[in-house]
């Protein structure tokens, strides 16, 4: 690599990382967004220019068409549906990865791989290369699995099967014992042993995972795809690719970190899997208790005649489209001198971050949007708290009951309001399977409808 | 990183495998082992010499290459750059706000697609085989990738607005 090479490679670097560090708030963060495409094109033109490419067709060919397609899925794709994109966006590079890896192992002195004066490729770049292959097989089929789960084309039921650790487990060893064969003996073979084995990994490790822990795995896959390319980086000597996968991956693990977080669980217990798959135990138990059920206009009135309404978004709404009509209803109740705020709970919806996007794309102003730990208080101050599509995060089981599966898991405090509206379909349990207490407390109006209807009568009422 | 300067103690950890993998032959021909294998004569730990079993010129490759390995400049100044990256991505990402957490999803997908850089050498090599073929799919998938990245994250971004005041 020449120096002026090296040099674009470290510019495009420090472009991505601006283009993470422009993300520490919104006002910023169009511009870090700028960033990551100059460095990015910065990337592309260096290599293609560079000493290393002779033939363009190919390349001009597959830009075409790939940046086509990547286009006008990102342009037609609805918020709703983003976490499917982000997971299939995963799959595609770690696609990419065993593809160039694959590469760089029948065309080596393209790479400059081979011990110099001789035929052979140096064995550190077989362990690179086979690393890179082997992380980015996982990261394909993983992200195939995961996106089926939120596109609902695979069921989001965990699915689990005796002795499923150990296959794992041995898998993993043989990926390992596989790993340093190939870089003693070089045999190709092997080297498609270990992507195969790797692909079904990704499978084997994701199904047991339940649709709601999506935002532990989509991060997790995230944060691979970042090792990957630094897997891919290694074994071409590159250190743009080094410090890219550096930081994606671990940016990739402080989400999966605060994922967890948020579900008070372990990374482990997550990715072990089996969360959610038997049906509550003690819902019988409960099911005699009565619920005080409201109508709309029970609700316009109530939220009309409050000085503080808290507005608690779950998936429910994200699946209902219910953010617009949501953001009218606030508008209708901010003219009327309401205050209203919104409180995102770090795991509603099914990414990182979801629920903000939805409300931003409804055109919520992003300075009425709180996190957990910035609102949890203030809902003992507020009249209303206006429960839409959430359940789980809102349950006080989790600070109370010790044999709870979701105790310690931080919670919104929303019992401490005044009055608490649930817009929920049924009285049904929540993803955890967990009943929640909150519907048969006095404060506590259910109200059964489909999020966006109920909404929108309200608005009706309202007016 | 000018790679063409790596010599013989360049070759790190892939050195060293190689002459595990020619280990075999060196034990048997031990009396045949060339001394000019041996470069620089590397004054030899305890560890090695009390070994009586393995032959000594093999045995003193066999730590030389080590050493190699071990002092690589290639590796370990990659390494370096590796876990600098990591330190950097773990202080910058922890400042990203929460709100904003989805375009950061988009975005370092995005940028990982960088490994663009290593299917477009694949892609553009001067004769065509099998590795231009993967390395043309590499460039569509990445491509795809950087292109639905970027865009999504602006589409995204560009709904983050203040309250109108």
């Amino acid at each position: 690599m020449d120096a002026f090479t090296s040099i674009m490679y470290l510019i495009a670097a420090i472009c991505f990382i601006m283009a993470l560090r422009g993300l520490s708030s919104p006002e910023t963060a169009r511009r870090g967004n700028f960033y990551g495409i100059a460095g990015m094109a910065i990337a592309i033109l260096t290599t293609m220019f560079g000493p290393q490419v002779h033939n363009w067709w190919w390349i001009l060919g597959g830009l075409a068409i790939g940046g086509a397609i990547g286009f006008v899925v990102a342009q037609r794709i609805q918020m709703t549906a983003l976490p499917q994109l982000v997971a299939a966006f995963h799959s595609l590079v770690g696609l990419a990865a065993v593809f160039v890896a694959l590469a760089a192992f029948y065309s080596p002195e393209a790479f400059g791989l081979l011990i110099p004066g001789t035929n052979e490729i140096r064995g550190v770049s077989l362990i690179e290369m086979s690393i890179g292959a082997a992380v980015g097989a996982y990261t394909f089929t993983g992200s195939v699995i995961a996106w089926g789960k939120l596109q609902g084309v695979i069921s989001g039921k965990p699915l689990v099967f005796p002795f499923q650790h150990f296959v794992n487990l041995g898998i993993g060893l043989v990926l390992i014992l596989l790993v340093v064969f190939f870089s003693i003996w070089e045999p190709g073979i092997l080297l498609w042993l270990i992507i195969i084995l790797a692909l079904a990994l990704g499978v084997l490790m994701i199904v047991p995972i339940g649709g709601a822990d999506m935002p532990v795995v989509i991060s997790m896959l995230n944060s691979y795809s970042g090792w990957a390319a630094a897997g891919i980086g290694f074994t071409l000597h590159n250190p743009l690719l080094i410090i890219t996968g550096a930081l994606v991956g671990s940016s990739g693990a402080i989400l999966s970190y605060i994922m967890c977080k948020g579900m008070n669980r372990s990374f482990f217990n997550v990715i072990l899997g089996g969360f959610g798959g038997e049906a509550a135990a003690g819902q019988a138990a409960l099911a005699d208790r009565t619920v005080k059920q409201g109508s709309a206009e029970d609700a316009a009135f109530l939220m009309s005649n409050a000085s503080s309404v808290i507005i608690v978004p779950g998936y429910g709404m994200a699946v209902a489209q219910a953010q617009h009509a949501l953001r009218e209803m606030a508008d209708l109740l901010k003219k009327q001198g309401v205050k209203v705020s919104y409180a995102i709970h770090p795991v509603a919806g099914r990414m990182p971050g979801h629920m903000n996007v939805l409300l931003a794309e409804a055109n919520v102003p992003y300075d009425e949007v709180f996190e957990l730990e910035d609102i949890n208080r203030e809902f003992a101050q507020a009249d209303v708290a206006f429960v839409i599509g959430a359940n789980d995060v809102t349950n006080p089981a989790a600070k109370t009951d010790s044999s709870s599966p979701i105790y310690g898991m931080p919670v919104l405090d929303v019992e401490k309001a005044k009055t608490v509206l649930f817009v929920k379909r049924s009285l049904g349990s929540g993803y955890a399977g967990v009943d929640n207490p909150l519907f048969y407390r006095d404060n506590t109006m259910m109200l059964f409808a489909d999020a966006k209807k109920m909404v929108e009568d309200i608005v009706k009422a309202m007016e | 990183m000018e790679e063409q300067t790596t010599d013989q103690g360049g070759q790190g950890l892939g050195g060293a495998l190689d002459l595990i993998r020619r280990m075999g032959e060196a034990a048997q021909q031990a009396a045949d082992t060339p001394a000019a294998q041996v470069q620089v004569p590397v004054p030899v730990p305890d560890v090695a010499t009390t070994v009586p079993v393995v032959p000594r010129p093999a045995a003193e490759a066999a730590l030389q290459q080590l050493l190699d390995a071990a002092h690589g400049p290639d590796f370990l100044s990659l390494l370096a750059v590796f876990v600098l990256a990591i330190f950097v991505g773990y202080y910058v990402v922890w400042h990203v706000t929460p709100a904003l957490h989805s375009p950061l999803m988009a975005v370092t997908n995005a940028i990982s697609s960088v490994i663009i850089v290593g299917a477009l050498i694949a892609a553009g090599m001067a004769v065509d085989n099998v590795s231009t073929v993967f390395g043309f799919l590499a460039v569509i998938l990445a491509s795809v990738n950087i292109f639905g990245g970027f865009l999504v994250t602006r589409r995204m971004l560009a709904m983050f607005r203040k309250k109108p005041r």
